[in-house]
């Protein structure tokens, strides 16, 4: 059976909180529309954002297949669309040859058939699926060169992909496509024209710890307060690369993993190395910033509540 | 088709007026190529037949029709707009070449009240003028005292940008140094292997695709190997131009590089940095330089100014770096190291810097002294992290800095050794 997409945006963010995603009702709405118009949604924003989890969760919670296309430098089509399988055309031909058979129309539309056709994930999300149109995850679409979003042109507005010895295979029902990027680059408008545009931003405070109650549901309510705020409060200092939801969920878990139900300035220096990934961030807040940053951290949450 | 239809009834008494709206037709195109426009012949023919298509009654549809034909990009516009307004100023010459009356002036087609760029004006320019006659073997005098009247006065630019940076516009015959420069620039970074293929003659990867189907085509009994290997492509390129008051004297040539650059290859960011940082990047973009250069003048607020290339290079690293240099960018830091915060912060920086790029080449313009020490302190600091240095003693010219960038790269930081053992 076919589940439905949403067709309200309160429908669509009580969809994604049934994934255990919390999202700000601009996504949602970025969603829906790119659900209910069938064109892609393209998500740009910082690392650990949380942009390849929204393709994930779109397949758990809409009972899709999920394909993920994950881009690097050089993919190219016979990586992410289709390849031939040469060693058993090779094979055919082979047998061909020892049975006489001459003709030679006959062998290549023999050889160039869709049998002897590996289809590669862009392929397999055209196919029609028992469960509905799947869920195409093309994460990191940044990591690849010009030429490959080029040829995603046409798989994009058409939701076809043309192959010279078969012809052009059409999608009967558009998958559902989620693109992310993390701007390691800037990607060609023309692609960008063709989806919906949404950038994933930082959470505010009061979301970060809705997020950590579904996603850290053992942290201690006080625990889980400190790590929010002293990860908005590292948010605000001048570093070179800020912390991420997942950063802050990976930290509340090592927490956990430590018993720890308080923050204190040793364990974080123990710890920083999962907020921070550059030596130089981490020189810069380890030792008495962090102590400065708990402390006010520790009087705001004091004066709050 | 359309064309067709009105040749048809153009009768042999409009004969000899269509010839000379051809001719000047084909004079007009050439003024265009001069201002830098590509139009070739086969483009002027397709002019006299959308005029045919359009009839030549009313000066807006005049004026449409040729620019469907000449203008093929937007940035183009300008440069059309002017052109057409000087050459075909005087009515009279429709009017006489068609024995139609001209209708007036519609309140949109006003010439704009801004002196015409340089290269339009060089395009009329009696040398221009003397090359048109010359080559109009069939022209008799009536035609040349129809032909429009030129305007060659140097006109001063009125115009005040707004952080009083204002840019001679470049003559015709700079654009095509310009272009003739760039075109011999190599720069002494090596091409980058890529993880695509492109077909070889020569073993190297078999190509199984390609071999599969020239089997089949020639169905004899062997199969010849197709290969293929890996394709290179240079790096991107990122340029950090300083245009602060020491380096005042060579932004208008700088600008006219960066411009010649980022239209010569793709993948060029370019951040112009004095007392902040810049993106040029999408003005350069512009394919006419004079745009450009305006649109960059416009955009840099802090011209001729101070330095501080710290603060500004640790807005780079901060908010560009992880954008720019994510595929293995090349660094091309055009500065002169003299730094107003005494190089406070920008070892940190140009360490970050240097992590993050391929390459790191500075090219320092201002070492015109031969008893020159590295003294200064940005010097100082910058020095250790860069792989390739370039002093040029004299940077007068764009030849002379694509010289200067051309030389063979050295082994890592050997340019910068010696004034290294100096410091």
């Amino acid at each position: 059976m076919v589940k439905p997409v949403p067709q309200t945006v309160e429908a669509t963010l009580e969809l994604l909180a049934k994934g255990n995603y919390v999202a700000d009702r601009s996504l949602a709405t970025a969603l829906l529309l790119a659900l209910k118009m069938g064109r892609p949604l393209f998500l740009e924003g910082e690392a650990g954002t949380g942009k390849t989890e929204i393709g994930k969760v779109l397949s758990e919670t809409l009972g899709r297949k999920l394909i993920r296309l994950q881009c690097y430098e050089g993919l190219d089509v016979s990586s992410a669309v289709y390849e031939w399988n040469y060693s058993s055309q090779m094979i055919e031909i082979r047998i061909a040859e020892a049975s006489g058979k001459h003709n030679r129309d006959e062998l290549e539309q023999g050889v160039f058939s869709e049998r002897f056709l590996i289809k590669r994930p862009i392929l397999q999300a055209l196919e029609p699926d028992i469960n509905g149109p799947p869920v195409l995850l093309i994460d990191e679409l940044d990591r690849t060169d010009e030429p490959f979003e080029a040829f995603l042109l046409e798989i994009l507005s058409d939701f076809q992909v043309t192959i010279p010895e078969i012809g052009t295979i059409k999608a009967k029902e558009p998958p559902i496509v989620v693109i992310t990027s993390n701007r390691t680059r800037e990607i060609h408008d023309a692609i960008k024209r063709r989806c919906f545009y949404f950038w994933v931003d930082y959470p505010d405070a009061k979301r970060e710890l809705e997020i950590l109650k579904v996603r850290a549901p053992e942290a201690a309510e006080g625990l889980a307060k400190q790590v929010v705020a002293f990860v908005q409060k590292l948010r605000g200092e001048d570093l070179f690369k800020l912390p991420g939801v997942a950063e802050t969920i990976d930290w509340t878990n090592a927490l956990i993993q430590l018993d720890k139900l308080d923050l204190d300035p040793q364990t974080i220096n123990s710890t920083l190395g999962i907020l921070l990934k550059y030596q130089d961030d981490i020189e810069k807040i380890q030792g008495s910033e962090a102590a400065r940053l708990l402390q006010q951290v520790k009087t705001e949450l004091a004066a709050g509540g | 088709m359309a064309v067709t239809v009105v040749a048809g009834g153009n009768g042999a008494e409009n004969e000899p007026a269509q010839s000379k709206l051809v001719v000047n037709l084909m004079h007009f195109a050439r003024a265009l190529r001069v201002a830098g426009l590509p139009i070739g012949p086969g483009k002027v023919l397709d002019g006299v037949n959308a005029i045919r298509a359009v009839g030549v009654g009313n000066r807006t549809d005049f004026y449409w029709a040729l620019h469907a034909v000449f203008v093929n990009r937007h940035d183009q516009h300008e440069v059309f707009d002017q052109a057409f307004h000087i050459f075909w100023r005087d009515p009279k010459i429709l009017e006489r070449l068609m024995g139609m009356s001209m209708p007036d002036l519609e309140p949109g087609m006003a010439p704009p009240e801004e002196p015409p760029m340089r290269r339009v004006q060089d395009a009329f320019r009696p040398e221009a003028d003397e090359e048109r006659e010359g080559e109009g073997e069939g022209g008799d005098k009536d035609e040349e005292e129809e032909e429009p009247e030129y305007d060659a006065v140097m006109t001063a630019s009125s115009r005040e940008l707004l952080n009083a940076m204002d840019f001679d516009e470049m003559t015709a015959e700079e654009v095509a140094r310009a272009k003739a420069a760039i075109a011999k620039l190599r720069l002494p970074i090596p091409e980058v292997k890529q993880r695509r293929y492109r077909p070889a003659l020569r073993r190297a990867r078999i190509d199984m695709r390609a071999t599969l189907r020239s089997a089949l085509r020639s169905g004899a009994a062997t199969i010849p190997l197709k290969w293929r290997r890996h394709s290179h492509r240079p790096p991107p390129l990122v340029i950090l131009c300083d245009i602060s008051g020491s380096m005042s004297r060579y932004s208008r040539m700088l600008l006219h590089f960066l411009h010649a650059v980022s239209n010569d290859r793709s993948r060029v960011h370019v951040f112009l940095f004095g007392t902040r940082l810049t993106n040029i990047t999408r003005h350069l973009r512009e394919r006419d330089i004079d745009m450009a250069m305006a649109k960059c003048a416009e955009a840099a607020e802090d011209w001729s100014g101070g330095t501080r290339i710290g603060a500004t290079l640790h807005e780079f690293n901060a908010f560009w770096g992880r954008r720019v240099l994510g595929q293995g960018a090349v660094v091309l830091l055009i500065s002169d190291g003299l730094d107003r915060d005494a190089g406070r912060g920008l070892q940190i920086e140009m360490e970050r810097l240097h992590k993050s790029c391929r390459r790191l080449i500075w090219l320092n313009p201002l070492l015109r002294f031969e008893g020159f020490q590295p003294k200064s302190q940005g010097i100082q600091a910058i020095l250790p992290y860069v792989d390739e240095f370039r002093p040029v003693h004299n940077l007068e010219s764009l030849e002379q800095l694509i010289a200067a960038l051309m030389r063979p790269a050295g082994r890592r930081l050997e340019g910068a050794s010696e004034w290294l053992k100096q410091m």
